[in-house]
Order: C-alpha cells, then structure tokens, then sequence
C-alpha cells in the first residue's frame, strides 16, 4: 500500500461516525457470537513487528481518529513518504530513555469474525521474561523472521519458550518479503531452516507464511506479488485456527476462590473453573480434606445452569454440609489430580535478586499459597542452544529444571496436560515481589508410595548375570540416543497399538533401535500358557518386563503395549530399569469410547459375559498414579499423541534434541 | 453442549474472577465509582461476582465537580439499588485545603489533581485495593498496565515494583500501608463495554444515549459540553449541536468524542 493511499484512509467520514456510535449501544447479535482468541508476537527492535500489529490495528479499523492523527503528523515531521504504522504501538525508545521497564503490551482489535488480545513481548530484552508472561496466557504464537538475515538466534528463542509453555499453535511468519523480491527460493530456505529446528519442538501446529507488512502483503488481504504461495493470509489463519486447542475439557479441576454466605440457608464455593466440565448430581471430592458429596446447584447471577465448562465463573453448591474454604480444590470422585509436596519443574526466574537456595519463597498455585524451597537445582538451559548447563543459582531471565519442596502437598496435573492447574509463580516473601514462574512437569521420587513387590522367587539359584561384552553405554553412544522402555498402559481399545505403532515408525526414521513387545503377540508364543486371571496377567507382565529390561540393555527404546491394569505388575516393570528410564505412557479414554471403538467386538462379548475377567467389564483397571505421560485418545489423535510422546523423550534427555 | 464461548462470555468470567480474587485477597477494598461507563459495568460485575452474596465493598466517588448531572442522578440511582454504601470525597475540598492548586487555562482540568483526593481518601480509609475501570485500550501508555498494579505507601507507582502476571495468578502481596489499583476489565475494549452494558440488559444506561448534547469542536477534537456554568466552552461560539457519546465523561476535555477513522 502506498502513503497517500494511507492518508486517504485516514481522513473519517464524520457523519458515518456519529452513526455508528449512535449505534453503537444496540445489542448485534454477530459481536455476541465472537469468540477470542488471545496470541503473542515476539520479535526485536527490526524485524517489522511493530508494523505488523499497526498492520493489524490499521487494518480491522481498531484505530480512533485522533491516534492515526498523531500517527501522520509524526511520520510527516520526519519527511516519510509512507505513514509509519510502528509508531501505532512503537514507544520503546521513549521507554527506553525514560528508564522504564521493558514490558509486555496488550493491544486489541476486532474483526467480524473474532476478537483478538495480542500480547506484545519486546524481544530484544528481557525476553525470557516477557515471553512467559505473554505466552502464558495465549493460544498462538507468532513468530516474525526477517526474510533479509533468515533465521537468528532469536527466533529459536522465542520457539523454544512458546514450546514450554505449551502454545498450541505456531505460526512463522516471513517477513520482508518486499525486500528480497518476493523470492521464493529465499523463503523455503528460510522456512526449511525454521522447520528443521521447529521439529525438535513440543508444539502440535506449526504455520508458515510469506508477508510484507509494510505493504501488507498477506497480512490481510492476498497479494499477488507472490503466486507460489497458496496457503492462507496471516489474518485469515489468526481468524479460523482452532482455539479451543489447549483447553482441558476433560479434568473437572475447580479451586475454590471464596466461600460466600450471604444467609443461613445458602453456602456456596465461588471459583473460575479451571480445566473439565460439570453438572448438577455429579460426584465430587473436595481437597485435601477428601470429603465426597455431590454437586447440587451450579449458581450464577443469571440464574442455575445445567452444565459449566472450563473457563466459566460460578459458584457451586454441594449437597453436604462440608467446610471447603480458599484454595480447596472440587475434582471428580474418578478424576482427581495429583497430591505432592516435591516436585521436578522448570523455573523461568523473574526476579533482580538471584534464586537463593538457602532461602524460602511463597509459592501461589491456583488459588492456594503454600511454603516452598529449591531443594535441588538440577541445570540451566542455555536458550540459545538449549544445552543443559551445570548452574549454582538462577538469573533474571534464565531457565533452569530444578526439584521444589512444598510445606503442604498441593493438587496438580503436569502442566503438559493442564496447563490451569501445572503453573505456578515463586513471591520473595520480603519484597513481595513475583520472581519467578513455573510448571511442573511431575512428582518428583516417583516410586515413594508403589512399592515393587518383593523380588521374585527366584528358583535357579546358581545362575550369575553375565555381564554383556559391549555395554549398554557403548551401545547409546553409536546409537545417539538414550535406552528406554516406553511402556503403554490402558483398557483394550484406548489406542495404545496404533499409537505405539507409529511411534515405532517415527523413531525408526528418525534413526532409533527400536524394539516391539505387543500384548497380543507374546501370548501367542512365550505366554502362550497363561490365562487373564489376576495372577497369569500377573506372570503375563513379569516376562514381558523381563524381555524389555533384556532389549534395554540392549539399548533398545523399548516400546511395550500391554493392558497392565495393575499398579504392582506396572511398578514391577519399572523396578528392572534404572531410574529415569521407565517411561509410562498412560492411554486415556472414556468406557463410552472404547466400546464404541471395540475393533474385535471385544467389549460386546465380555458384557455378554462371554469372556470372563475383561478389563474395564469385568475386571479392575487401576488407573496410573504419576505416569510420565497421558494421552487422552478422545480428543488427541494418533499424529499428536505420537508428537506428545517424542516431545516428551525429548525432554526426558532421552532423544537429544538435535534428532 | 456448546463448548465455545463468546469473547464477552470470556471478560465477563475474567473480570469475575479479578473480582473476586479482590473480595478474597484484600481486607478493605473499595470500587471507584462516579457513574461513568467502566463504572457501571464494574458495579454490575462486582454484584455478579459474589451473588448472591451482597456487594461488601465500598463504593468511592472522587468528585471533580466537573459533572453532567445526568451522571450523578445514575450515581444515586445506583447504589441505591445495590444497597451499596457510597462515600464522595471532594476535589473541590482538596483545593480549599490547599492540597492541590488548580489548573489555568482553556485546556485546564481536574483530572489530575482528583489523585491527591483520591490517595486522601484511600489514607484516610485504610483501603488495601481500589478497584478502578481502566482498560488497557485507552492509550498507549495503559497498554502494559497490570490488573493489579501495585502502588507504594505514597501511592507512587513504582515502574521497578511492578510484578509480572502470569496466567491468571494474582499476587496482591504487600507491606503495611501499601495498596494496589485493580483494573478486572484491563482486557475489554471500549465496544465491549458499550456491548455488555447495552440498554437491553440494564436499563440504567439509558442515560447514555441522552438528548442531543452541544458539542464544540476543536483542533478537531470534539467534545459534549458539561452542565455547570463556568466552564469557558460552554460560552464559546464555536458550538454545534449534534449526538455524541463520550470515550471518558470525566475527561471530556481532553480527549473528546470518539470517531474511528475508517
């Protein structure tokens, strides 16, 4: 677009104007169907982001009359031929003289199809600070890269931080394009490089586009300086992804805000529901206390509802006389979180001060606040290169994984699941001030409460374990990545094959050794002796765990798919291979799911009784306690569960992240 | 079941939560109120919050003097129906006591020296939390405000001593004698509020969309005129008559009536 094209826009029909805002007071009913979708951008001083949210702003009209007046004045004062859109939203270098702190800002603008909350986080400095805060709260990232100087350090910064704190989508934005002739070549490489490293990330969705938004090419409107690309504008994708990816349906988790009585006769529990879905009559547990009730009423002021989701701000009642007070939390009888008071997380420090190890801070978790300490400062991950670094304390800005005690035990879900109720931040309690943020990513010492059964009875007794002649360590050196057992566990029909499947396929082109122990497979031969009942299932996973610790000195990533519906034969397994190196693979879905996928028509036999002790029918599955990793086979697909799985050795340093 | 909700849908439950996070986390909060827009979608949120418990807090009115009566009328209007307590501190009073001194001149407003009313009152009443209903959209500067944003014991915003917020994690920590302003609609634009506010669902805007009100023009900013008498615009000759809202009545003079460019 040109400048005087620009100008003319600016110049407001005023008597239009007064109209709209006469009108403005009437209900319209489209603005009541508008969803939000909340997205950060990041970038430093050069690359164009600035531009691009006046792009946007100039674009969907969000700008007043007066603001664009100032706007043109100014870029007149400095001889422009164009009006600079930055200066919309640029004040950084006024802040920068003024000494105020650099910090995130939150722009907003409309379109007849979504509203949109940008969380614009200054790249250039204190980055890692004003990335979490902004990411923390958003759907999508994007990600600006100038298309002149291709991809720089920064842009896998900003990924890497988006990645960790699970931002759905992605969307990589090639900026410039004007500059470097709309050339595609320039691009793909670009992208290529982008995507290679993109690859090594947790992030699901990942989105590329070739923009100009100096001239606005592909930001809004399609533009004809670049036919080879036929893929969505920037704003045509901003308006139709997906955002209710990223949101827990699944996990009731309400903490409680406050207790309101307003009378004798009415005692009710006001909260924001964090992750899940509730109605009346449903079955509940309030922590820590453990008393179970029933859920009455779901009240608000437009009256009682049948159902609240996530995100909703209301008040229960429950139908006992229970005394439940701020930082409580209502779960599901048969869907609660998990209680701990140590923790494996990562911290992003905020604070002047360093993280001091000796002193305790107040940790805020939902609406909970407790004692808590840095027991154990594991690494420092060095952003640039996302190596782990040895460190004795933490800086303003930097990211280490480190283990935390809590005074009291609080109720999580590893914020790769929930990401409501996974985050927390650190107060100095002398300053009062947030010095960190954080995300747990599981209990720490996981074999505390499941202890392994006694060791089996061995009846060879004059039998010595042969050490093999190449070591299992020689053996992941030339593979190039770590040996483990990914064990799946979950009720016939929840995935677990197909998902393993893939997986196997996935890693297996990325250049693993792999190794496949189904549960059908082995009962066809090497337990082809054993039956279902509690004490062959029992012998059933004793072989197989055996098999798989044999393929993991072999230093195989040992994929394992077996019902196990036992707690203890699950411990069992985990208690033949060293530490950090059992990775339980928790297939969820729901009964009505399974039956509905039923591919042998298993699940219709068994409640027919034709087969006796069918998990889930006719025989107990006790869910996992602190599996390494869930995978909700209602709402993720095989694709994504396979892209959790990979994320999650990686960040378990069992794949590196350079496969 | 329907598991998309509308943006107002996901304000209104923010603003909600920032509410109530307030009535949970502070001992003595007040609501500043002087009739104005963000104010009655404040109120009615405050009420929504913690029904159906009644609205605890305080409603405080810094009164500049500069009012249009039909504001102050709504004001009473209000609280009254809310069985709120409302408590009016004086600019005016300020001035007398020689706290402040007044502005000269034609762009001369009150806007600034209601803060020294305002930290009077938030002294003199042990407040802990005043919630206000700024909004991040107004202007620049506002665009990285906090929704709790800490003041020190001089009422001074501390740029240095200003905490991050991550995902909906509040930290209305602080020293004796401290306070924080929180702003629960920092995330709603002006046409969010003229939506959620629309006369359908409460009656009381109604005075909003008044009479046509005169409105004078300059340097291209337009503005309604007020009700009392002194003020020099009133008498200017440069005056129109046609419809306007206001962005913000209590700064009418500064920033005048909306006009998106189109």
């Amino acid at each position: 677009m040109t400048g005087s094209n620009q100008g003319a826009h600016s110049v407001a029909n005023a008597s239009h104007t007064t109209e709209a805002l006469r009108g403005a007071p009437e209900p319209t009913t489209e603005h009541h169907k508008l969803d939000l979708l909340r997205f950060t951008t990041a970038g430093s001083v050069d690359d164009g982001k600035s531009t691009l949210i006046g792009r946007l702003l100039y674009d969907s009209k969000a700008i007043l009359e007066d603001t664009w007046a100032a706007v043109e004045r100014a870029s007149n004062q400095r001889g422009d031929s164009y009006i600079d859109l930055a200066l919309l939203t640029d004040g950084l270098r006024a802040e920068r003289e003024q000494g105020i702190t650099i910090d995130v800002a939150y722009r907003y603008f409309t379109t007849p199809k979504r509203k949109f909350i940008i969380a614009d986080c200054p790249g250039h400095e204190q980055y890692t600070r004003n990335m979490a805060t902004g990411a923390s709260t958003s759907n999508l990232a994007i990600i600006l890269i100038d298309a002149r100087r291709g991809v720089v350090t920064q842009s896998k910064r900003h990924g890497f931080i988006a990645s960790l704190l699970q931002i759905p989508h992605l969307l990589v934005a090639g900026n410039k394009m004007d500059l470097v002739d709309y050339d595609e070549t320039v691009y793909q490489s670009i992208m290529d490089e982008y995507r290679a490293f993109a690859s090594k990330l947790a992030v699901q969705d990942v989105v590329y586009i070739p923009i100009s938004a100096l001239r606005g090419d592909n930001v809004v409107n399609k533009t004809d300086a670049m036919p080879w690309y036929d893929g969505p504008t920037l704003m045509h994708h901003l308006e139709n992804v997906n955002v209710t990816a990223g949101r827990n349906l699944i996990d009731f988790r309400f903490p409680i805000q406050m207790a309101i009585r307003p009378h004798q006769n009415f005692r009710g529990f006001a909260g924001q529901i964090a992750s899940g879905s509730i109605r009346p009559g449903e079955e509940v547990v309030v922590l820590p206390s453990g008393k179970v009730s029933a859920v009455r009423s779901i009240v608000t002021y437009d009256g009682d509802v049948e159902e609240a989701i996530a995100g909703d701000s209301v008040v229960l009642t429950l139908e006992d006389e229970i005394d439940v007070s701020r930082g409580d939390m209502i779960a599901r009888r048969h869907n609660l979180p998990q209680a701990a008071d140590q923790f494996e997380c990562i911290l992003c420090w905020m604070g002047e001060e360093p993280l001091n190890p000796q002193t305790g801070y107040v940790l805020q978790h939902t609406t909970r606040q407790v004692r808590a300490f840095v027991a154990e400062l594991n690494y420092r991950i060095d952003i640039d290169t996302l190596h782990r670094v040895p460190a004795q304390t933490l800086h303003l800005n930097e990211i280490g994984r480190v283990k935390l005690a809590t005074t009291q035990p609080l109720f999580y879900d590893p914020y790769s699941i929930n990401r409501a109720t996974g985050g927390f931040i650190l107060i100095d309690p002398y300053t009062n001030n947030t010095v960190a943020a954080g995300i747990i990513r599981r209990k720490a010492s996981e074999l505390d409460e499941i202890v392994p059964p006694a060791a089996v009875v061995r009846k060879a007794t004059n039998v010595t374990w042969e050490e093999a002649a190449i070591g299992r360590t020689v053996r992941e050196e030339r593979n190039g990545h770590k040996a483990a057992v990914l064990w799946f566990t979950g009720l016939s029909g929840s995935g677990k094959s197909t998902i393993a499947r893939l997986l196997e396929q996935r890693l297996f082109s990325l250049g693993c050794q792999t190794f496949f122990l189904d549960g059908d497979n082995v009962r066809h031969g090497l337990n082809g002796d054993l039956g279902f009942s509690a004490e062959d299932r029992k012998e059933n996973i004793r072989r197989v765990a055996e098999v798989a610790r044999l393929a993991f000195e072999h230093g195989d990533l040992t994929i394992c798919t077996f019902i196990s519906p036992f707690r203890e034969d699950r411990a069992f397994a985990r208690s033949l291979v060293e530490e950090g190196r059992f990775v339980e693979i928790y297939v969820r879905c729901s009964m009505d799911t399974v039956k509905s996928r039923d591919p042998k028509g298993l699940y219709v036999r068994a409640e027919r009784g034709e087969i006796p002790e069918f998990t889930g029918v006719s025989s107990p599955y006790e869910e996992p306690v602190t599996p390494e990793l869930i995978l909700d086979t209602d709402i993720l697909n095989p694709e994504e569960s396979v892209g959790r799985i990979v994320a999650a050795l990686r960040s378990l340093g069992l794949l590196s992240h350079d496969l | 079941m329907n598991y998309i909700r509308s943006q107002l849908n996901q304000l209104e439950a923010e603003a909600i939560f920032v509410m109530r996070e307030v009535a949970a986390q502070f001992e003595r909060p007040l609501l500043l109120c002087s009739g104005v827009r963000n104010c009655i979608g404040l109120v009615h949120l405050a009420r929504r919050a913690l029904w159906p418990g009644r609205i605890p807090l305080t409603l405080l009115h810094i009164d500049t003097g500069h009012n249009f009566q039909e504001t102050l009328d709504f004001r009473d209007q209000l609280v009254e129906s809310m069985e709120a307590k409302l408590l009016v501190r004086y600019v005016q009073d300020s001035i007398d006591q020689g706290r402040v001194v007044e502005e000269k001149g034609p762009r001369a407003s009150r806007n600034v020296l209601q803060t020294v009313t305002l930290l009077d009152a938030v002294t003199e009443l042990k407040a802990d939390a005043a919630i206000g209903g700024a909004r991040r959209d107004e202007e620049k500067a506002r665009a990285k405000e906090r929704f709790f944003s800490h003041r020190d014991r001089f009422g001074q915003w501390d740029p240095k001593n200003q905490r991050p917020e991550l995902w909906n994690l509040f930290n209305g920590r602080k020293h004796q004698g401290e306070h924080f302003r929180v702003f629960p609609l920092s995330n709603w634009t002006e046409m969010d509020v003229w939506q959620y506010i629309r006369p359908a669902d409460r009656p009381s805007v109604a005075l909003f969309l008044p009479p046509p009100r005169r409105v004078r023009t300059r340097r291209d900013v337009a503005g309604c005129l007020p009700d009392y008498s002194a003020d020099p615009w009133r008498t200017s000759p440069e005056c129109d008559r046609s419809l306007s809202h206001h962005r913000r009545l209590d700064l009418y003079r500064r920033r005048g009536v909306d006009r998106r460019i189109r």
